[in-house]
């Protein structure tokens, strides 16, 4: 079963659907979260992508890609968007279009970047800025699917106004058994924070992830110089790098 | 008129592949072994060092840089160019 939402068949992932904006949650300043109607969604695992295109009605059409931030709800799509100040897509995605309004998806894509909710082990997911987006999904997933693997979050944001799904990450850290949640500031630490503000490094990585030893699957997702930086943490830490699964989605700070 | 321009932009990885490729592959891909034909190293086609942005999107051995792929698209051709990979392994036990 599994495996059939990760590949779909050939013609339900290809294939453009229209999706309908139904809600729209706002999860910092310049992050959204949408959940769309995508009528026959073919399903999918945490990890994965969706296509997202738009269409001007002069036929001008563009496309982008992001991360699924919900586990398989039926045909209900979530992606949570940051909006890129001077971008194309996701000022329109976060501000201007309205319940009701649609657009086309397409997927679901990839499938290296997965946690199966129903794996057995250790699970470390680390993510930096709107990297958490896949983590957040396999954490629901894992409560959605009453797995209860040991799973430990740790994620690097700059300052306490930057943190998405907070309310919920702060109950699902008292609620759901066997999931830890850090969230490691790098910029402003909010008081009564248990270290101050420092970019996240080996030395709290050490403090914060799975030892080798409990041979975790360790998930790393962020800006391209965070990923890095982690994998090589990890490494160095003693995990094997077949344990490692990263996924960079470019250059921070811009 | 398309422009395929990504949301994951610059230096990026193999994870950015997935949707270009699922244009023209039956299964992801993006689980599957490359094995570099510049040094040798096999390695998942995730974990390449993906150039995005460019008229093609271009793949790079995360070893020896070497690239390994380019994909893009001229019309309505897609183009793939695989020189720099010598071996493409695809684990196939959920094909139907």
């Amino acid at each position: 079963m599994a495996g059939t939402a990760v590949r779909g068949r050939l013609a339900d992932r290809v294939l453009w659907r229209r999706a309908d904006l139904i809600e729209r949650r706002y999860e910092t300043a310049n992050a959204v979260t949408l959940v769309l109607d995508a009528a026959g969604w073919p399903g999918h695992l945490p990890g994965q992508h969706v296509d997202v295109r738009l269409t001007a009605e002069d036929g001008y059409s563009t496309q982008r890609s992001y991360s699924l931030a919900a586990p398989h709800r039926g045909e209900q799509v979530e992606l949570t968007v940051q909006v890129v100040p001077d971008g194309e897509v996701s000022p329109f995605l976060a501000r201007s279009l309205a319940i009701g309004d649609p657009i086309e998806v397409r997927g679901p894509v990839g499938g290296w970047f997965v946690w199966e909710p129903d794996a057995d082990g250790h699970v470390m997911l680390i993510g930096g800025g709107s990297g958490v987006v896949p983590l957040m999904a396999m954490a629901r997933a894992r409560q959605e699917a009453g797995n209860g693997s040991p799973m430990r979050l740790v994620y690097s944001v700059r300052t306490p106004q930057d943190v998405f799904y907070a309310a919920e990450l702060e109950r699902r850290m008292g609620h759901d058994e066997g999931l830890e949640v850090t969230v490691a500031y790098t910029r402003l630490a909010p008081a009564g924070s248990p270290r101050p503000a420092h970019r996240l490094d080996m030395a709290i990585l050490a403090e914060l992830a799975w030892p080798a030893e409990s041979r975790p699957v360790n998930f790393v997702c962020g800006p391209t110089d965070f990923v890095d930086a982690m994998a090589t943490a990890l490494v160095e830490l003693g995990h094997g790098e077949q344990m490692i699964r990263t996924e960079r989605f470019g250059p921070s700070g811009a | 008129m398309t422009d395929h321009d990504q949301l994951p932009y610059g230096l990026v990885d193999g994870n950015a592949l997935a949707g270009p490729l699922s244009d023209l592959f039956a299964v992801d891909l993006t689980a599957a072994s490359m094995t570099c034909a510049t040094c040798r190293k096999r390695q998942p086609l995730a974990a390449l060092e993906v150039y995005a942005g460019g008229p093609a999107l271009i793949a790079r051995c995360r070893t020896c840089k070497a690239v390994m792929l380019r994909v893009g698209r001229v019309g309505s051709d897609a183009l793939l160019d695989l020189r720099g990979t010598v071996v493409l392994r695809i684990h196939t036990a959920e094909l139907t």
